[in-house]
């Protein structure tokens, strides 16, 4: 029975194709058949995009947990799922329309809260670029997890990562990208230059690290009695190196998925993005080489995520060879301000500091610098004054947070805790059961 | 009855195996351990602080044999894991009273 079904489906089908020859194509149907494909494409890619930059919570995940020590790695890999799950719900919630609904005076938006610019039937763009935003801000939230990793008080963490997701990211992000929908922000007003985030996501998520760092204080053991600057090597660093090539993967999307249009813009932003990063890493390595007289992989690592972070704010508006000085510089950059905000002693045991927030900034001032169509004056005052106000914004609004947290709930373990090991304390598990760890 | 413990470099536990089964040693324990001893730790670097690791990793080695082993199980020992650089261990050897195998209740000579 199936069979003959399938034979008259067959036959039919000539039949159809017949029916639609009847009416010719005109030159109207068919701007309105590429039309079509072309906005299929825009859908397609940014959601392949959004799927990339979803990957880089595992990249995070890998780079946070190999650089700290395996007694906390449950705790780490809570954070970093959690981050996303209750940071994406609070997105929804709040962020988006904060970040992207209609704004009479450019600070934030209005409307637009729990999705609620869909409805059945109307243009779904507005869930593709949700998907994409929402991917953006966990991104921004993650960011600071490994700055304040193995003393934070779990709970504490759910707190921060939801208020950064609802309010501290879109807020800003609102200033700066609020008309790629419905807002209108002071700062792209001026002319702001951040395409993919430079600032926006990485220097956001950077200085609320910064931040957290500074309220939390340094781990048990890595400052001594005089002062001196202690290691506490990382328990994985195949780990780490993994997490760092995940993260430049989903680069790929976080970059030329800011065009949130499939056309051939991506390319260069492409070949930057990744010129970009290959300077980077070379840059941190020579810089460590010198520095420590050893190729350090640590510091090469940070140079490959300095690279990339650097040129996510000028991707498409500087040429391949700017890309790999701005990628130079961020390599060096980043070593650089390892060592001193060690030296601070601000501890940050995975350089999210330095690498988000420092060389955040420097892609910001680079993206006005190496400007293809030419640098001006009044181009490098605003992006200076973009940097100012995320630093302000940010580290200001952060840093209350974190202090409103330590008087009320407490932000950090106990020392008993942190040297057992958040595993156990906070989870009531171990990563690596079949193992004893320090 | 004489119990020989060796420390040795981890790299060089398959050549002393290998060695000590020619010369017909039945069976061995080993053990994971870390130490050190005149030659101290050593310094590594991480993310630009350095460290001193004082406790090498090591294979420690334990073995049983007749007294009159003893002397070609050191040989042994020396030939298959020197290196002639720091660190390469030292041997104890020490009286033992009596051996007993589990699963048959042998004694003595008969159960090494």
């Amino acid at each position: 029975m199936k069979k003959i079904l399938l034979i008259a489906a067959l036959l039919a089908v000539p039949t159809i194709a017949c029916a639609a020859d009847a009416v010719p194509p005109t030159i109207t149907s068919n701007a309105d058949a590429i039309g079509v494909v072309q906005t299929n494409l825009d859908y397609v890619w940014t959601l392949v995009a959004a799927a990339l930059v979803f990957f880089m919570q595992a990249g995070f995940a890998m780079v946070e947990t190999g650089f700290t020590r395996a007694k906390n790695a449950v705790n780490i890999m809570m954070k970093n799922l959690m981050d996303f799950g209750m940071g994406s719900l609070f997105f929804w919630a709040i962020g988006f329309g904060l970040m992207f609904g209609t704004t009479t005076t450019g600070w934030y938006g209005t409307n637009g809260f729990f999705l609620s610019d869909f409805t059945l039937g109307s243009d779904p763009w507005v869930l593709a670029f949700w998907m994409f935003q929402c991917v953006f801000a966990a991104t921004a939230a993650t960011i600071v997890s490994g700055a304040m990793a193995e003393r934070t008080k779990f709970t504490s963490y759910l707190i921060y990562s939801a208020a950064l997701c609802a309010f501290i990211y879109p807020v800003f992000g609102s200033w700066a990208w609020g008309s790629l929908f419905h807002g209108n922000g002071w700062l792209e007003g001026m002319g702001f230059i951040d395409f993919a985030g430079s600032t926006v996501v990485h220097s956001i998520g950077g200085w609320a690290a910064l931040a957290g760092a500074i309220v939390l204080g340094p781990r048990i053991g890595k400052y001594g009695k005089n002062g001196e600057v202690k290691a506490i090597p990382g328990h994985n660093l195949p780990m780490a190196a993994l997490g760092v090539f995940i993260l430049w993967l989903g680069w790929f999307g976080f970059n030329p998925g800011s065009t949130t249009a499939g056309n051939t813009d991506i390319a260069m932003i492409f070949v930057n993005t990744n010129l970009a990063a290959c300077a980077g890493c070379v840059a941190g390595m020579i810089t460590s080489w010198v520095i420590f007289k050893k190729p350090d992989i640590g510091m090469s690592l940070n140079g490959a995520l300095a690279g990339l972070v650097g040129i996510t704010a000028g991707c498409a508006n500087v040429s391949p060879n700017s890309s790999i000085i701005i990628g130079l510089i961020a390599g060096v950059l980043v070593v650089l301000s390892v060592i001193i905000i060690d030296r601070m002693h601000i501890d940050d045991p995975v350089g999210a500091v330095s690498v988000h927030g420092v060389c955040g900034a420097w892609g910001t001032l680079a993206a006005g610098l190496f400007n293809i169509d030419g640098m001006t004056a009044k181009i490098i005052t605003t992006q200076l004054i973009g940097i100012g106000a995320a630093f302000i914004w940010s580290f200001g609004v952060a840093f209350i947070l974190f202090k409103v947290i330590k008087a009320t709930v407490g932000l950090r373990v106990s020392a008993e805790e942190e040297i057992e090991g958040l595993d156990y304390g906070e989870h009531g598990s171990h990563a690596y059961a079949e193992f004893q760890t320090k | 009855m004489k119990k020989i413990e060796a420390i040795i470099k981890p790299f060089k536990l398959d050549d002393l195996k290998e060695a000590l089964n020619e010369m017909g040693v039945q069976g061995m324990t080993i053990s994971e351990v870390k130490g050190f001893g005149r030659q101290k730790g050593h310094t590594e670097i991480y993310r630009g602080a350095e460290y001193v690791v004082d406790f090498i990793p090591k294979i420690k080695i334990e073995i049983v044999i007749s007294a009159d082993q003893v002397e070609r199980v050191i040989e042994t020992i020396i030939s298959s894991t020197r290196t002639d650089k720091i660190g390469d261990g030292k041997i104890f050897v020490t009286p033992v009273e009596t051996v007993c195998r589990i699963r048959t209740g042998e004694r003595g000579q008969d159960a090494i």
